[in-house]
């Protein structure tokens, strides 16, 4: 449903997302994480049309968001960062001229406005200007706006910035409702928020995609849960159920080979040490044992790197976000 | 169509909920008022004279009462034009909604083209005020009609020069205040380009008179629609709207 491919955008010399590819299928709930800077609202904006990449490109329901711009606008619907409100409107005008704007039929435009309120739970607030709406209203009409169309796409920058703990399990609760019929990218820098509504995550640092992954893998990661990089020369022999059998492992993937040298990555249950385990029963198998080091500390690197430069980077995000 | 008439009326709507509209609508019938009210006075004194000479001419209403009182009206949107045009691109780009418009399924044209209209029709709104003096003329007098509707059509077509110009500003800056201020000096330069005409070389002079606002009104205020003319006034404004077109786009690539 989205396909970005290699996709870059400079501004001037600063490179704000650098060759950044990912796909993600109908129906699918995409996590976009990072701290602020990473180039999540770059990306996001690409996807809309909003600026034109660099280079690489951009599919969005099959259409090039630079060389089919309307077709894939049509298509999609849009949370920016700060919900684009015209304050001197009242809800319904506004969601009526956004309806209008969107390509709704005239004869449906009031049912679908009355649908998007109804679902974002802005209804109440129908006559009420634009301007005098609390944060958490404002991020709401912004998500009903982005509704309003029915669009293939959602994409929606920081959606629940603002708002307070029960507005945020709600539109949490929306956002994987939705998931079925929309294929959603939705960008945090808050980890619980991924695991809960996200079926995949993108972790963006400084306009890179460092990881892609599942939030459980991803946050069994994070958590220190027991991985283990572990490349042997087994030298014929079949190593995985070697390794699988041992008391403590979950799980044992291949993940590369190479002239007999076999890679693994070796799961285990939190708070077991296998390594002990790992290597005295590749001794007993008379293989070569070339390394084994503990997986966490990688994946942990990366988020504490990502979670230091989000105080660290905050006063020099400047103008690009 | 549909999509350029949604943002003109979004515009429209925008200065009327805000107290722009009634404010420039309000001062500008003062100010208006002010100049008719003098004007008349002139007139008035004009038209004893000629009658105290006996010579049996009268002064003519057209010339010499209707036609000052446009070109003091022009004057007056000098002053208020760029107010209306400020706001127009500065404040979605402040504010943010011109991600809203942008990543609608609308063509920049589109949404251009939209703003120009909303700003005209405020334009007109504005101007439509001085036909209750006209209407006030008509029945007390007995003015030519032709004159008075080319001068209306000359003055919306000056309006629109103006408005495509502010637009270009708008569009160039985030700050409400910038935009103002230099379409507030463009419009003046405009206006008073020529008045340098005559001590230049005669190229020169006949580009500077060209290029003058001013110059290119005063036929149809004589009642004469000189093809030149509205050359001139609709290829500046295509010319504003499609520079404006070129800064939205640049504005985009650059972030």
């Amino acid at each position: 449903m989205i396909e970005v491919q290699h996709l870059t955008k400079r501004y001037g010399p600063f490179t704000a997302v650098d060759d950044v590819s990912f796909k993600v299928e109908r129906g699918e709930i995409l996590g976009f994480l990072g701290p602020n800077g990473a180039g999540k609202t770059t990306t996001m904006r690409v996807l809309t049309g909003y600026m034109p990449p660099t280079d690489g490109k951009a599919l969005v329901a099959g259409y090039d968001v630079t060389e089919q711009p309307l077709e894939a606008k049509r298509r999609t619907g849009y949370l920016p960062e700060t919900p684009p409100l015209y304050p001197e409107m009242t809800v319904s005008e506004y969601l009526m001229f956004c309806s209008r704007i969107k390509g709704v039929p005239r004869g449906d435009r009031k049912a679908r406005v009355a649908n998007a309120m109804e679902r974002t739970r802005v209804a109440d607030m129908a006559k009420r200007p634009c301007g005098q709406l609390s944060k958490g209203y404002r991020q709401r009409v912004g998500l009903a706006q982005a509704l309003l169309h029915n669009p293939d796409v959602l994409i929606l920058d920081e959606p629940t910035a603002g708002l307070d703990p029960k507005q945020i399990l709600e539109t949490r609760r929306l956002i994987k409702e939705l998931g079925g019929d929309h294929t959603i990218i939705l960008s945090t820098h808050i980890l619980p928020e991924v695991s809960q509504t996200c079926q995949r995550v993108v972790i963006i640092n400084k306009g890179r995609v460092v990881a892609v992954d599942t939030p459980d893998n991803l946050t069994a990661k994070l958590r220190g849960s027991e991985a283990m990089y572990v490349e042997i020369d087994a030298s014929g022999g079949n190593a995985q159920p070697v390794l699988a059998s041992l008391s403590g492992v979950t799980q044992v993937s291949e993940t590369s080979t190479r002239a007999g040298q076999v890679a693994f990555e070796v799961q285990s249950a939190q708070g077991r040490d296998v390594r002990r385990d790992i290597a005295a029963a590749i001794v007993r198998q008379g293989w070569g044992l070339l390394e084994l080091r503990p997986m966490r500390m990688s994946l942990e690197e990366i988020f504490l790197s990502l979670t230091t430069e989000d105080v660290a980077g905050a006063p020099a995000e400047g103008g690009h976000e | 169509m549909n999509n350029i008439l949604a943002i003109a009326n979004k515009e429209l709507r925008g200065y009327f909920a805000s107290p722009i509209a009634y404010i420039v609508i309000g001062l500008f019938a003062l100010a208006y008022g002010y100049f008719f009210y003098a004007l008349v006075l002139y007139f008035e004194r004009t038209t004893m004279q000629m009658a105290g000479m006996g010579a049996g001419a009268s002064a003519n209403v057209n010339e010499q009462l209707i036609s000052p009182a446009f070109q003091n009206t022009m004057v007056v949107f000098l002053f208020i034009l760029p107010m209306v045009t400020m706001r127009t691109y500065a404040e979605e780009k402040r504010s943010g909604t011109i991600e809203l418009l942008l990543t609608a399924p609308l063509t920049d044209f589109q949404i251009i083209m939209g703003k120009f209209l909303g700003a005209m029709a405020l334009f007109a709104s504005m101007l439509a005020v001085t036909l209750i003096h006209i209407g006030i003329l008509f029945a007390i007098g007995n003015p030519e009609p032709l004159p008075i509707l080319t001068s209306y059509i000359g003055m919306l077509l000056m309006g629109g020069c103006f408005i495509a110009v502010g637009l270009l500003i708008s569009s160039m800056t985030r700050n409400q205040i910038v935009a103002g201020m230099v379409t507030f000096i463009v419009f003046l330069m405009l206006w008073v380009i020529d008045w340098i005409a005559l001590f230049v070389n005669p190229t020169a002079s006949a580009v500077l008179n060209y290029l003058s606002f001013t110059q290119h009104l005063s036929d149809f205020m004589r009642g004469v629609i000189d093809t030149k003319h509205v050359v001139y006034y609709l290829s500046f404004i295509a010319f504003g709207l499609f520079l404006t077109a070129r800064s939205v786009d640049t504005e985009r690539w650059r972030g």
